[in-house]
């Protein structure tokens, strides 16, 4: 049958929301704090020969081609003629999945009278998955944890028992674990649901005709905007803190008329720790960028992602392979953006903005029982996810305490507290840490955390740019570093699993990002603003923007009476 | 008439302020421009006019019943007082750090909204409580005193307190009040722990001070307000309707003013409950469409689904997270940038797209002549046959189809390689679908299945849509309500006096206290209670129960109701069983070996609504004469069919009409398509059904 350009457009709007409609039903029975309240998860829809068609807009863009390759892995590994209604499907192989063994992705076939005619994926963040816990010491994926090949969950609707027993023995908290699993499974169904009814209201036998409107209509606007891009060639590289060694991170970007390359030759190897990035985080976070740059507007599928090729030697960090530790892979992959920034800055000038954070400040505290613990006390691992400051724009100011590139949300103190034995003693935004600038960085921030009595803790640092902070674009100076110590001034790796005495607080300090354009440019009013606020110190103010100790005192004055 | 009630309901919305006064079971409405700067003269102007059309004088009106865009106005334009917050220690950036996320992943220039008071205003008290409400570092009167000096340079006249963990233990929050009250006479408090009892500090911190922010302005007003209507003679007692669905008293809505946000949309809900009982069905989506938006609420067992927390002024086309959370008790509903004036676009996958961008009443969409050009929603109804040019608003602005088919093709036609009527149906079409998706992604939310739903539309452009709604929803039964222009002002004298308390207690079942939980309950229903008493010193007085669950280690809780039998007797197994049915018909399945635990506990006290009276059964009477026929497109079948017109005033109850057709009145037109048949019922309903028997 035919149907008209109106109808298919009304499919496309529904499919989008099925997949909304999915992901927030995940994000209501997750039990991973990650999932439910850092929105750390993904899910989408699939043709049948697992060609993505729409894909939730979630927190995480470390998902964007990792969804988009990961069905057809599993339609290789499963076999087609297998597939029957009522199975689901899991894996959380770093390769095939999302890039480490702490997202399970789960994949589930949708039938509609009788015949296959398309999947239904979702990933999630788990808050454990065995192995030596969430961080970055491992030297092979064996110490990661538990490693789940691409395998039936549920066999014609029946759960696989001894998976569920194996899962179990293997992890630290089972009960959320085994949740979870539900808890995707479930969000799968729900899209399933929504499939069969629009299939059924539009009397279409399956998705054919669908996809080949939404993959036309997708690939044809992506190759436009590519088309009116400049043909050129340029090269970024950023140097970052790494692990064992600082780490060079560099690319080139090529426009190619109908396609572009963005090639991490250069690059610095593997470390021997588990920061190393699957190349396939690697290609969603440099897709990110681009797509930022050059097609915001146009939504994640297999066509319009298609034009992106993303290529790194192998055993660059940029494309670990098996069994290099890959478990902290989002430090890395949250910096490529910047990285691909240095070299997008070359070709397209005044769109992209200068350096930030990058990389969550993430940070997980161990905590157990001391010998001075209230009854009752029990082990348990609480993980945070913070956001220092943003780079500057070409016409604005960075956002502060902002994740970019990652969009996930931090937990409310009030309930990371009701999680585990941790007090949160500050948290709150860090002057003079965004960069002097026309455009000024956006402020990082600064916390500092501890165990509550009785309780001894370990502290596992994810941080980077410690001794290489957000650079400053076009005149704009650099954002302040990450720094990490004890309250007694102990300083502390920027990653690592390290012991926290009892009693000590964790002080620490996020990246302010970097400034844009000559701060002798910036808008005296801006300066005036951001002295009244606190935003930056009148050292700052004085150093940075050359104001005068009258104009401070006059701005100080102004800012502690009714018109302030 | 002397015996007969006299009430007058009056909702102030961003054009209008709609009067309604009701003298028994007479009912008088008008409608007049809002103003701005004294918003009480309005609702004078409409009370005067109504009370002339029903021949009272005002001081025989018994009540007067208030809703109001204030509240919300003066939090999106930031129009409030000169506030400070005061917090704890270490926590001075709560409000501007938000959830330090970005709500819209791709726009690299994104700006993100402006916290309610800048930094400078927020201060910061050593102190602090843990989880538990355990006192981990006192707080030092001297050091509030020693703050109050900054304070007093200030000159605030309004000011926040929100501490960490004060929802679990409020004493360092009150000893500043108590502290404020001597050091800063006269400047108005506002403390978390008695506006938003609630964990998560962002929300509850920012509920806080939009309360503080708002309180000077709505208090000088709620007083002006009453004095002036005194002083017109109407010097009945004023109540206010709250964003919950219920009225309470000025002084309530004078210490709480931001329980005021969204009472004009809450009013619209009630008005729905109301119809719902009135004809006696249980399970309602209510479907209110304007000129620039359209809202969509669950209306379960007659009473409208309500949350605890909502979100205002959203600055970035309705997305989510783009505005500020607000934390009280309210009613439920689901806001779409989806009305009459919304405006269509071809986007970059020459892909159609509608609003949120409207064009308001000036210029108004293209066929209204006053210079639009761009294709409205409007413009789409008026090409595919749905509104007559000639008798639009009472035939007091003729349409200009011509215009309208320019504006298609221009805009949208001559992009995509349509015709005027392909594009028409391609906006409507877009524009209903995303109310439909709104609509189906709110129920799945709240575990809930569509098809066994009724509709009830009302609101000028709803009548134009909610057929073509319903076919999407798979839903059979549609009422579309007379007065359904000025229903937010009807639904306010339908409300009851109501209040609900709150309490963030946590407690896994595991270690489940009965005698705590008796105690709990039994404060905040003598809390509640109070409330409602201090508004209605006689009337039976109702609570409902409910607590909020989860297994423990999950970040949202569903709402549990519970039984008055089950919250006095505190009985752990009956709560555990009916939390576990709840779950399972919201997510398919319970989960196996997780303790599951109590977050928030509520009480909701009320007094009983007036009974509805039930709609009488019609015996069937044939359709009059059509006052004409036009050619009306039908977007299920995509083609025009000839459909004959009525005019909604001659068509008798039990009169019953086969689509497609199109039913007209003075403010709107209803359609019918052709899978529908319209009945009109005794009260003046006109319900349109699915012609599939199935």
């Amino acid at each position: 049958m035919t149907l008209s350009q109106v109808q298919y457009q009304v499919m496309w709007t529904r499919l989008i929301s099925v997949v909304e409609e999915q992901a927030q039903a995940l994000v209501r029975t997750a039990f991973s704090t990650s999932v439910r309240e850092a929105g750390d998860l993904s899910a989408g829809v699939y043709d049948a020969e697992g060609a993505m068609l729409a894909q939730a807009v979630t927190g995480t863009p470390g998902h964007v081609n990792a969804m988009a390759d990961a069905v057809p892995h599993f339609i290789r590994e499963i076999g087609r003629e297998t597939m029957r209604e009522g199975d689901v499907y899991l894996t959380n192989d770093p390769w095939m999945g999302t890039g480490h063994l702490h997202d399970i992705t789960v994949v589930t076939p949708t039938f509609h009278k009788g015949a296959l005619v398309g999947f239904f994926a979702c990933t999630a963040h788990v808050v454990d998955i065995g192995g030596r816990g969430f961080g970055a010491d491992g030297n092979s994926i064996y110490e990661e944890g538990l490693q789940l090949p691409i395998m039936r969950f549920a066999d014609a609707g029946r759960v696989d028992q001894t998976l569920i027993r194996l899962i179990r023995a293997n992890v630290r908290e089972p009960d959320q674990l085994i949740g979870d699993l539900f808890a995707l499974s479930t969000c799968n169904e729900i899209g399933q649901r929504r499939l069969v009814e629009m299939l059924t209201e539009f009397a279409l036998p399956d998705l054919t005709e669908v996809a080949g409107f939404i993959l036309g209509h997708s690939r044809d606007a992506t190759l436009a905007r590519i088309a009116a891009l400049p043909q050129a060639t340029a090269t970024g590289h950023m140097r970052i803190d790494g692990y064992a060694a600082p780490v060079d991170l560099q690319v080139t970007v090529s426009f190619n008329g109908d396609h572009l390359l963005c090639d991490w030759t250069g690059t610095s190897g593997l470390d021997p720790k588990g920061i190393n990035v699957p190349l396939v985080y690697t290609k969603a976070y440099a897709c990110y960028a681009l797509k930022c740059a050059i097609a915001p507007d146009i939504p994640n599928n297999a066509a319009s992602l298609a034009p992106f090729s993303i290529t790194a030697p192998a055993d660059t960090i940029v494309n670990a392979v098996h069994p290099a530790p890959v478990a902290l892979r989002h430090v890395i992959g949250h910096l490529v953006p910047d990285t691909i920034f240095a070299a997008l800055d070359q070709l397209l000038p005044g769109v992209v903005p200068a350096e930030g954070a990058g990389c969550l400040c993430n940070f997980q505290l161990s905590l157990r029982p001391g010998a001075a613990a209230p009854a009752g006390a029990r082990r348990s691992e609480v993980l945070t996810f913070n956001s220092g400051g943003a780079g500057a724009r070409p016409a604005l100011d960075g956002l502060s305490a902002t994740a970019f590139p990652s969009g996930v949300m931090t937990m409310p103190v009030e309930a990371t507290e009701h999680a585990g034995p941790i007090i949160v003693w500050r948290k709150e935004l860090r002057p003079d840490s965004g960069g002097a600038g026309q455009f000024r960085g956006g402020l990082g921030q600064v916390m500092e955390v501890g165990a509550r009595p009785g309780y001894r803790a370990d502290f596992s640092a994810m941080f980077d740019r410690v001794d290489h902070p957000p650079r400053g674009r076009h005149g704009g100076a650099d954002g302040a570093p990450t720094t990490v110590a004890l309250d007694d001034g102990t300083r502390l790796h920027g990653k690592g699993r390290q012991p926290v005495p009892e009693g000590a607080r964790v002080m620490l300090a996020f990246p302010g990002g970097a400034g844009y354009g000559d701060p002798a440019a910036r808008d005296p009013a801006a300066v005036a603003r951001d002295l009244a606020l606190g935003y930056i110190t009148a050292d700052a103010a004085r150093r940075s923007y050359g104001l005068t100790q009258p104009a401070i005192d006059a701005i100080l004055h102004d800012a502690a009476t009714p018109k302030g | 008439m002397t015996d007969r009630q006299i009430r007058l309901g009056a909702d102030i919305g961003g054009t209008f302020t709609d009067v309604v006064l009701e003298v028994g079971s007479d009912r008088f409405s008008t409608k007049v421009l809002t103003t701005y700067a004294a918003p009480e003269e309005a609702i004078v102007t409409g009370l005067h006019q109504v009370c002339a059309k029903a021949g009272v004088a005002p001081d025989r009106i018994d009540q007067i019943i208030h809703g109001t865009t204030l509240a919300t106005n003066a939090l999106i334009e930031r129009r409030g007082a000169r506030t400070a917050l005061i917090t704890t220690d270490g926590f001075r950036d709560v409000i501007e750090m938000r959830s330090e996320s970005r709500f819209e992943q791709y726009d690299l220039n994104l700006t993100l909204p402006l916290p309610l008071l800048a930094r400078n205003h927020r201060h910061t008290l050593v102190e602090r409580m843990d989880a538990d409400g355990g006192v981990l570092i006192p707080l030092d009167r001297a050091d509030i005193v020693a703050l109050c000096d900054t304070l007093r340079q200030h000159d605030y006249q309004s000011i926040a307190v929100g501490l960490l963990h004060s929802y679990a233990n409020p004493a360092h929050e009150r000893l500043i009040r108590e502290v404020l009250a001597a050091e800063l006479p006269g400047v108005m408090v506002s403390l978390s722990s008695n506006v938003s009892p609630q964990m998560r500090e962002y929300e509850r911190f920012n509920t806080t001070v939009a309360n503080a922010y708002i309180q000077p302005l709505i208090a000088s007003y709620l007083h002006r307000l009453a004095d002036r209507l005194a002083a017109e003679g109407a010097d009945c007692p004023v109540f206010l309707m709250h964003s919950g669905g219920g009225i309470m008293d000025i002084a309530t809505a004078a210490d709480f003013p931001v329980r005021l946000v969204e009472s004009g949309p809450a009013g619209g809900a009630v008005f729905a409950a109301d119809i719902a009982a009135r004809h006696g069905l249980d399970r309602v989506l209510s479907f209110d469409m304007g000129g620039t938006t359209a809202k969509i609420c669950l209306i379960r067992d007659q009473t409208p689904k309500t949350a605890r927390v909502f979100e205002v002024a959203r600055s970035y086309r309705f997305k989510k997270g783009s505005g500020m959370p607000i934390s009280i008790p309210v009613i439920d509903m689901v806001e779409i940038g989806a009305g009459g004036g919304s405006l269509a676009h071809v986007d970059a996958l020459n892909q159609i797209r509608v609003g949120p961008e409207s064009a308001g009443s000036e210029p108004g969409p293209a066929c209204y002549g006053r210079g639009g050009t761009r294709p409205a929603v409007t413009d789409a109804d008026l090409t595919l046959g749905k509104l007559d040019p000639a008798t639009f608003a009472g035939g007091s602005i003729p349409l200009d189809s011509q215009a309208s088919a320019t504006a298609l093709m221009t805009h949208l036609g001559d992009a995509l390689g349509m015709d005027a009527l392909e594009s028409a149906w391609g906006l409507a079409e877009v524009v209903d679908e995303t109310m439909a998706n709104a609509a189906r992604v709110h129920a799945v939310e709240n575990g809930e299945d569509l098809s066994d739903y009724t509709m009830i539309a009302f609101g000028g452009a709803a009548p134009l849509h909610a057929a073509r709604l319903c076919e999407k929803l798979g839903i059979r039964r549609c009422l579309i309500p007379p007065g359904a222009g000025v229903g937010s002002a009807i639904g306010f004298l339908r409300a009851p006096f109501s209040f609900e308390a709150n309490r963030s207690v946590f407690m896994p079942l595991d270690a489940f206290d009965a005698c705590t939980v008796r105690a709990l309950f039994a404060e905040m229903q003598e809390e509640a209670t109070a409330f409602v008493r201090s508004c209605d010193a006689t009337a039976p007085i109702t609570c409902d129960y409910k607590v909020f669950m989860r297994y423990k280690g999950q970040g949202w809780e569903i709402p549990v109701p519970l039984s008055r039998e089950m919250a006095e007797a505190a009985d752990r197994d009956a709560i555990l069983a009916r939390f576990e049915a709840d779950y399972a018909a919201l997510f398919g399945r319970t989960v196996q070996g997780m303790t599951a635990e109590i977050t928030v506990w509520s009480v909701n006290a009320q007094t009983p609504t007036a009974p509805a009276s039930p709609a009488a059964p019609v015996t069937a009477q044939p359709a009059p004469a059509p006052t004409g026929t036009r050619a009306l497109f039908d977007a299920a079948l995509g083609q025009s069919a000839e459909a004959a017109v009525y005019a909604r005033a001659t068509l008798t109850p039990g009169t019953h009409l086969p689509g497609p057709a199109a039913i007209t009145e003075d403010e709107t037109t209803i359609i019918v398509p052709a899978s529908r048949h319209a009945t009109a019922l005794s009260d003046g309903c006109i319900a349109l059904d699915s012609k599939d028997p199935s």
